[in-house]
């Protein structure tokens, strides 16, 4: 059993983690909108250092907050860990898409990202790993030919120095503006996968709210093990294109993680608060099916 | 000569009833056709049809979208839209081409997966990605023609091959012209306008490196004179599938990975 000051310790470290690592700070202002947020699901209010405490996860009902990728990688990692590759690259307006440009110099400003796709080397409890994470921050985590990229450069990583890969998704699918290019990456990603597993290599897809479209029907189902958020919507064609097509309503709880064990497509739904502990137990029980 | 069509017209082109389909190909173009049918996990799914024929005379792993050329047959085939079983049947179905040697052919026609309940209840998602991934290894020749709507991940499903071509008036989207003016600008009748920033026609694509070859149509459009279409289509096939038989399974698979892991290479 674990103690209260394990738990306490715990929220520290992740604190501590979170103020190193994060990209966006929660800062302090007398703007009641910046102190406290009002959960989407149970309305209840809360302060967000509360939140942030408690992995964003609401207390009340245990909504899942969308997180950042760098806040992802500040949960999950040992801290100090964390070695990002290529962080630097960025957008190419492929077909040169009207406002295109405009819109990817917004979604940069507004995220504090470069691209929808954070990748790199860490430790987890000690195992090292590659971690990518989507941010749906950057234009819905949409896959365009620089995700579709950084996501391949991240399986041949890990195939090179025979490390576990972990994907965190969270997107809408491919990137419009990118047109079939972005389509193309779902084959590219897919079939770097295919070598990955050829390899011998273990791969962790930990499905997050949002995770559709192409992404969903390219490396998120394609990994070893499936993990899945609570309540995450997972699925290929979006709900509202379902309902154009069958002419009525979706029932509850349709495309929701649960939903998807349910059909056979993850294997476990994982709380945030035991992200990195699950994460560590499936890399120690695969220590040795490393080559 | 007639006036330089617009990528709307190539839409409808590529969308016109009378287009000869995979049907008519398959018809045309292969003997002793010999089909198999269902996924072994669920069900038969008519969308997509799978078997093995003789293409002048050497056995070959035939994989076609159909769509309807009456509305019997529209219905009988969900208006070219498969379902996950229709995937599962093609990786099935592409995995014993490799056993037993045998070059892949796949026409591609769709407006893409159908995004129904029960396609997402058995995992649309993961068995087209399944498709791409298995794909991707075989140690076979595989050639996909374009025939008519290349929709999305439903029509790249059977597009992970070692020569991808397009009829002249075919299309090949990340979405249809109106869903993405629904997506992007909130406003579906400007599907016109998404045909012109797409880049989707078979000219596009082959500037873009997407695929490797345009096959030229009749004047006016395929459905003008279907048995010409037909023919260069074939020469084509033929043509490429002989060079691709020279080669070994190793080779094909590596030619095959690499054709896909430059697309989009932003360095």
């Amino acid at each position: 059993m674990s103690s209260v000051f394990d738990i306490k310790r715990k929220k520290l470290a992740f604190m501590r983690a979170l103020r190193r690592n994060s990209s966006v700070r929660v800062k302090s202002s007398d703007d009641a909108d910046n102190i406290f947020i009002t959960c989407p699901e149970c309305k209840e209010i809360h302060a967000k250092n509360d939140l942030a405490e408690n992995y964003y996860v609401c207390p009340t009902c245990g909504f899942h907050y969308k997180l950042g990728a760098y806040e992802r990688i500040a949960l999950l990692a040992d801290e100090g860990s964390f070695r990002e590759v290529n962080g630097k690259m960025t957008t190419v307006d492929v077909l040169e898409f009207p406002d295109y440009s405009k819109e990817v110099k917004l979604a940069r400003k507004a995220s504090g990202l470069n691209e929808a796709y954070v990748y790199g080397t860490c430790n987890i409890n000690s195992y090292p790993a590659v971690v990518g994470v989507l941010d749906s921050k950057f234009i819905m985590g949409s896959m365009g030919s620089v995700v579709g990229e950084k996501v391949t450069l991240s399986i041949e990583l890990a195939s090179k120095y025979d490390l576990p890969l972990i994907i965190f998704s969270a997107s809408g699918g491919a990137r419009m503006h990118e047109g079939t290019v972005s389509l193309m990456q779902m084959a590219k990603t897919s079939a770097a996968l295919k070598r990955f597993s050829d390899h011998g290599g273990l791969y962790i897809s930990y499905m997050t709210n949002p995770t559709t479209g192409g992404v969903t029907a390219s490396f998120a189902m394609l990994g070893d093990i499936h993990l899945a958020e609570p309540n995450a919507l997972i699925g290929f064609a979006g709900p509202r294109v379902i309902e154009q097509t069958i002419g009525r309503t979706l029932p509850e709880g349709f495309q929701r993680s649960e939903f998807l064990l349910e059909h056979g497509y993850i294997d476990q739904i994982v709380k945030r608060e035991d992200m990195r502990n699950t994460i560590a137990q499936i890399l120690m029980l695969h220590e040795r099916g490393q080559r | 000569m007639a006036a330089e069509l617009t990528a709307y017209d190539r839409v409808q082109l590529a969308r016109h009833p009378k287009r000869p389909k995979a049907m008519d190909y398959i018809e045309a173009l292969f003997t002793d056709l010999f089909i198999q049918r269902g996924d072994r996990l669920f069900g038969e799914d008519a969308s997509i049809l799978t078997g093995v024929a003789l293409y002048k005379g050497r056995p070959v792993t035939v994989i076609g979208q159909c769509k309807g050329r009456d509305v019997d047959e529209n219905v009988r085939f969900n208006f070219g839209m498969p379902q996950p079983e229709g995937y599962r049947k093609v990786e099935r179905a592409a995995l014993q081409a490799e056993k037993f040697n045998r070059p892949v052919i796949c026409f591609i026609d769709t407006p893409g997966a159908y995004p129904g309940m029960e396609a997402e209840e058995r995992g649309q998602g993961e068995a087209i990605a399944r498709c791409m991934y298995t794909f991707s290894g075989l140690k076979v020749p595989v050639i996909s023609v374009v025939i008519g709507e290349g929709g999305s991940g439903g029509a790249l499903a059977l597009g992970v091959a070692n020569a991808v071509m397009m009829l002249e008036n075919s299309i090949y989207a990340v979405l249809s012209p109106e869903g993405f003016a629904s997506i992007l600008w909130r406003d579906s009748s400007r599907n016109s306008e998404a045909c012109d920033v797409m880049k989707l026609t078979a000219r596009d694509l082959y500037e873009l490196g997407v695929i490797d070859k345009v096959i030229r149509e009749p004047e006016g459009g395929a459905q003008n004179n279907p048995a010409q279409t037909i023919r260069a289509v074939d020469i084509e096939i033929g043509r490429k599938l002989s060079s691709l038989m020279q080669k070994s399974g190793s080779v094909l698979a590596e030619e095959r990975y690499q054709k896909f892991r430059k697309i989009g290479n932003p360095k």
